[in-house]
């Protein structure tokens, strides 16, 4: 015995390694990493359930598309001064699937204050590749992401429907490195809800925001509440094919013509979904 | 043979702290504390050496005592603690000696561990939500302790790309809380007050100033090469910070920030320098999975932090100052170590 107690002092053992326990992690807001509270986002749900259902009256076709679980990419066209399609398609998709939906926007958005910490607890995240990834690939979340950017919602009366670009095709990359489909939604009814007549180039530039429009609702309820109050267009949402790009995931880049041309046919599907919703639709206000 | 190393900063809280956390580690043979002030906590076996602010003296330092590793927890990352132009002496000039001595031809280095801040991440509406260790900032730096603490860096990669015998081992700590530690945000909330940049209410991310200590030494033992992200689990809203400090919300206009920060500063309410108001308007996160992935486990998430904080904070106000002050004085020190009339256990 003698001997052991010897060695242990000559030959220094390593000390087992001393991990103390974690402890809890005690919150007292269910806000989430990316600032999304569910809690707020039950009581965005409530308020914006009478608007969705008897304003928009969306109905939707093609639900059935959205994938019930695992991560998906969600693309849709663009509309309105102040878009009225995000909150309409976040809606519907968690009233019917249950489901959260993380909406991409702008940073400009984290930069207001007020309006950028509530569009945060009710889902919204900046539009960074990064935080798609994750939000896609690590936590297979459904995230929606509008790939024409400001440029949609910035589109004057005469130019409704007709698609911008699709930025660089960022969207498809992004999905291919995720692994995910990309599920495009043709929305007819936003760009009616507040259109554009003209906009003033020079003083959104000062103000350093994309575009400052002048809407038919400033015009027909004034300045002030022109800025909330939608025109009360009847909205169609259909989901068109989930789009599965056939690469492996994680690479560190993708050819470039594969993505510019899988964004353009997305982007070309979109289109003509749209232009076939018009033909069918016999009113703006009642579908 | 165990290693053998020297502290820089050993009288500011995170030097003492390692000094501390390193003597009860049989694995380590010798260590050996630099910085201006006496050490602020007492040390048993660890050996002051007064140098300079820049440590010009730092080579001769190395040299004579052939240490092996090399932790340099002496940058500053408050940037309330002392003037711009210390700041620099001390971060870049500092960091400079320090690299020359440890890259000194025949020198024994071959461990450097700098524990430097997310600072370097900065804080901007462009930011991802996580930023990995790989990624940059993306706005130029701001302030004066980012660039410093960028500037660091720089020369610390420049050092690991010319020393690939020496192992570099750069720590990125988010915001630090804990029972004794003093930082602007530690010393509002004590207060009861948080402020609050009006209309934001951004993500924090924080670690407890014992799992700072944990991955400072969880990187000494290891040897672990590389960058990589120090932080609690999860990212927590200021308000809730607030609420669970128990500390009022205390608003700033979202415009003129600054200048009202300056006039709450003038009136010695709160201290808010530039990168802390950028941090209360748009938050931030660094992942830390590079570090789990090496095998750390973290005792705190971002929310366990702020509550050990709470309760410390809470025992404190009842009982006052839980730890006994501590002087240093050399002649004591050194008839503690050196008098032949101390009776110590023999060594083995």
């Amino acid at each position: 015995m003698a001997n052991l107690t010897r060695r242990g002092e000559l030959v220094p053992l390593r000390r087992p390694e001393e991990a103390p326990p974690p402890t809890a992690d005690p919150r007292l807001s269910d806000v989430d990493d990316w600032g999304r509270s569910e809690h707020m986002r039950e009581i965005a749900r409530t308020l914006y359930d009478p608007i969705y259902q008897h304003w928009f009256r969306a109905e939707w076709e093609g639900l059935g598309k959205i994938p019930t679980d695992g991560g998906a990419l969600i693309v849709a066209n663009h509309a309105a001064a102040i878009p009225s399609d995000a909150p309409v398609i976040m809606h519907g998709i968690e009233k019917e699937l249950r489901r959260p939906v993380y909406g991409l926007a702008d940073h400009i958005f984290k930069a207001m204050p007020v309006v950028g910490t509530m569009w945060s607890r009710v889902g919204g995240v900046a539009a960074h590749p990064e935080n798609a990834y994750r939000l896609l690939r690590e936590e297979q979340q459904l995230v929606l992401v509008f790939p024409e950017g400001s440029k949609g919602p910035g589109k004057t009366l005469n130019e409704r429907y007709q698609l911008r670009r699709f930025g660089r095709g960022g969207f498809v990359e992004i999905a291919m490195r995720a692994g995910v489909p990309v599920v495009p939604i043709a929305v007819v009814g936003a760009e009616e809800s507040m259109p554009i007549l003209f906009k003033v180039p020079g003083l959104a530039r000062m103000m350093g925001i994309p575009y400052l429009p002048i809407t038919a609702n400033m015009l027909l309820f004034g300045p002030l509440l022109g800025l909330i109050a939608y025109l009360p267009a009847k909205f169609r949402l259909k989901v068109l094919d989930p789009v599965h790009f056939d690469v492996p995931p994680d690479q560190e880049r993708y050819s470039r013509s594969r993505v510019m041309d899988a964004a353009e046919d997305i982007r070309q599907s979109l289109q003509e979904t749209l232009y076939e919703m018009l033909r069918d639709r016999r009113s703006v206000w009642f579908g | 043979m165990g290693k053998r190393i020297l502290i820089t900063g050993l009288g500011s809280f995170w030097g003492g702290r390692m000094a501390q956390a390193l003597e009860s580690d049989p694995n380590v043979e010798t260590i050996i504390g630099v910085d201006v002030t006496e050490p602020q906590v007492p040390l048993e076996r660890t050996e002051y050496v007064r140098a300079d602010q820049s440590y010009s003296i730092l080579s001769r330092i190395v040299k004579a005592t052939q240490v092996d590793t090399i932790v340099h927890t002496f940058l500053i990352v408050d940037s309330t603690r002392t003037s711009a132009r210390n700041l620099h002496e001390t971060n870049v000039i500092g960091t400079m000696n320090l690299l020359a001595a440890a890259g000194a031809a025949e020198s024994s280095v071959r461990h450097i561990i700098v524990k430097s801040s997310s600072l370097v991440y900065g804080s901007s509406f462009q930011d991802p939500a996580w930023f990995r260790e790989s990624m940059s900032r993306t706005q130029p730096p701001k302030t004066r302790v980012e660039r410093s603490l960028l500037e660091v860096e720089d020369y610390l990669r420049d050092f690991a790309d010319d020393n690939p015998h020496v192992v570099v081992t750069l720590l990125r700590f988010t915001n630090v809380l804990g029972h004794d530690l003093v930082t602007p945000i530690t010393s509002a909330l004590e207060r009861g007050v948080a402020p609050w940049v009006f209309g934001f209410d951004p993500l924090l991310q924080f670690v407890e100033e014992d799992d700072v200590i944990r991955a400072l030494h969880f990187v000494l033992d290891r040897q672990l090469p590389g960058v990589y992200n120090v932080a609690g689990d999860g990212r927590i809203p200021w308000s809730e910070v607030a609420s669970i400090c128990g500390a009022r919300l205390v608003a700033l206009p979202p415009v003129l920030t600054g200048w009202s920060a300056a006039a709450l500063g003038a009136m010695r309410l709160v201290d808010l320098p530039g990168e802390l108001l950028d941090l209360l308007r748009y938050g931030r996160g660094i992942d830390n999975r590079r570090l789990k992935q090496a095998g750390f486990q973290y005792r705190f998430t971002s929310a366990g932090a702020v509550d050990a904080f709470a309760r410390s904070r809470r025992l404190q106000r009842v009982i006052g100052q839980t730890r006994p002050n501590y002087r240093y004085e050399r002649d004591v020190e050194q008839f503690f170590r050196r008098s032949p009339a101390v009776v110590r256990p023999t060594e083995a």
